[in-house]
């Protein structure tokens, strides 16, 4: 799948995450994570959602994750409907 | 010789002030006291150092005094609680000297018993009059209950009494009289009333805090305690006054005539008053106007000192005759040892309060929050702090049921026989880990910023640095 344009998925309510994806040159995802929880669980947030990205067979673009203590289900499940709505090409009317 | 002065600059000199002392702060303004930070301000301005504040709790609103505590005017702090900045700033090391912590009822055991010597006792006073027979039940900036002032008042060398409501002579109704009080000191504003006391206590609407409410209300229910003559303490917190709202439907279906509640009292207390639930409530601090009005008017709310509600060391206190008290909890063990003072950081954030005084008093003490939030495990295999040590704990309950500390064989088996879902502390955890997974360990610095105190006097925990990021 590719990241075709800017996209969002989730809220920034507690126990969720917001994810913005956005298109990036190269052939490299970069994560940028920010958590209420990064000290106990920053390593499992970047797991989960680079477990994601990987299934989706994304190979570049810029994944942002503001989390609000989401557990791995909640991140994988706003990452993936994220690059889904990222991954539709824009329709020119 | 009037004792009213200028400025609480002119009372700290005529006081005596000088580097070195301890002056006392009480906390029923809460998060709307301008007092405590008025008297940092007069005492930089005065050029005085090496200051130990001893305040009966911090809040946000007193973060302005972390300036004070980097040049050096403040060195030394001893407290209940320490909340928001004030919390991170011990945390962070800015104390010259390790932060003290007792609980409400150890401090007052410990003024009266010479271990903290207060030289100058600075009490925020909604009213007083021009000698000082003060009380915080009236004026713009009522408070209520001045329940921890008053150990500061008898004790201390110098009283400054500061008001923005000076009334003629006698005050009558006083809480702290003019035979404790030296200086008298009139000021614009002692502090916001929005702070203050909330206008009104909201109940959870949250279907979790009410599953955890409905658990802690039917524990109560059959733990064989709830008859007539019953006792009850709860907090604030959403999920406990929840917890009040069930307990009184139970107690009027059943018609079970308590004796008294002990608080931190709340509309909903008073409300349990006033529906004939208890004969009376025994208040050390008003959390909400509707408390604070009470106190005026009914009878049967009665105003308590720090020392009567939970000192270790007087003859008797109301906290060893609680039957039942609903506490919260940012931690607890498989120990059932609890955690109020750090967050999931190792960031100060509270501290015991009466937590751990009425943990220890009281014959059912039940630990109510949700299993996770945003993410954290509540139970963990060891807590960050101890506040208040598991043999004083008996029940934890949480939304996905509760568990009985095994010192306590006879509940375990009563909640049982009731069909409650009591759980083993352990299957609580992993069922939460296995949602959360399993956090990562906490880093903590090497440098002991806090010793936490238990109420015999020993060191019941240390907290060490923790600077944030």
């Amino acid at each position: 799948m590719k990241i075709q344009k800017p996209a969002m998925a989730g809220t920034l309510e507690s126990s969720d995450c917001m994810v913005t994806v956005t298109p990036e040159g190269g052939e490299s995802v970069r994560y940028e994570i920010e958590s209420i929880v990064m000290e106990r669980y920053g390593d499992a947030i970047e797991r989960a959602a680079r477990e994601t990205v990987e299934s989706l067979g994304v190979t570049s673009g810029r994944i942002t994750i503001q989390d609000r203590g989401a557990l791995d289900c909640v991140i994988a499940a706003r990452v993936e409907t994220a690059i889904r709505r990222a991954a539709v090409k824009e329709v020119v009317v | 010789m009037s004792k009213l002065t200028a400025s609480i600059k002119d009372a700290l000199v005529s006081a005596g002030v000088r580097d070195g002392m301890t002056l006392s702060f009480h906390h029923h303004l809460r998060n709307g006291d301008a007092v405590l930070v008025m008297t940092v301000t007069a005492l930089r301005e005065l050029g005085i150092r090496d200051i130990t504040l001893s305040a009966s709790a911090l809040f946000q609103v007193h973060a302005p005094i972390i300036a004070a505590m980097e040049d050096g005017t403040i060195t030394g702090i001893e407290t209940g609680y320490a909340g928001g900045d004030m919390g991170a700033a011990i945390s962070a090391g800015k104390l010259q000297r390790k932060a003290v912590f007792r609980s409400h009822g150890h401090r007052p055991a410990d003024i009266e018993g010479g271990k903290i010597h207060i030289d100058i006792a600075v009490i925020a006073a909604p009213t007083s009059d021009p000698e000082g027979n003060c009380s915080g039940k009236y004026g713009r900036s009522a408070c209520g209950s001045l329940g921890y002032a008053m150990p500061d008042a008898q004790f201390a060398d110098r009283v400054i009494v500061v008001t923005d409501n000076l009334v003629d002579y006698p005050l009558v109704d006083f809480s702290i009289p003019e035979t404790q009080v030296d200086y008298v000191v009139t000021v614009d504003s002692i502090g916001d009333p929005r702070g203050i006391v909330s206008s009104t206590t909201r109940i959870t609407r949250d279907p979790v805090g009410l599953r955890i409410a409905k658990y802690a209300a039917d524990s109560i229910l059959h733990s064989g305690l709830l008859k007539d003559g019953f006792s009850f303490q709860t907090g604030a917190g959403g999920a406990t006054l929840a917890a009040a709202m069930y307990l009184k439907e139970i107690m009027l279906k059943k018609e079970v005539h308590g004796s008294f509640c002990m608080g931190g009292i709340t509309g909903y207390l008073v409300d349990m008053l006033e529906s004939g639930c208890f004969e009376s409530l025994m208040d050390v601090q008003c959390f909400d106007l509707t408390a604070v009005e009470s106190l005026r008017k009914n009878p049967g709310h009665r105003e308590v000192s720090a020392t009567q509600y939970a000192s270790p060391t007087a003859k008797s206190c109301i906290a060893d005759r609680l039957d039942a008290v609903i506490l919260g909890a940012t931690e607890i063990d498989t120990d059932f040892n609890v955690n109020v003072h750090t967050d999931s950081r190792g960031v100060i954030m509270g501290g015991s309060g009466g937590h751990s005084d009425v943990a220890a008093g009281a014959k059912l003490t039940i630990i109510a929050a949700p299993l996770i939030r945003a993410r954290l495990p509540l139970i963990v295999d060891r807590v960050n702090c101890i506040s208040t040590p598991g043999s004083t704990v008996d029940l934890l309950v949480t939304q996905y049921g509760m568990a009985v500390n095994p010192l306590n064989r006879e509940l375990e088996q009563r909640l049982r026989d009731a069909k409650l879902p009591v759980v083993d502390i352990r299957e609580l955890q992993a069922r939460a880990e296995n949602l959360s997974g399993r956090p990562q360990p906490l880093i903590m610095g090497d440098r002991v910023v806090a010793d936490v105190l238990y109420r015999d006097g020993s060191l019941l925990d240390q907290i060490r640095m923790k600077e944030l990021l």
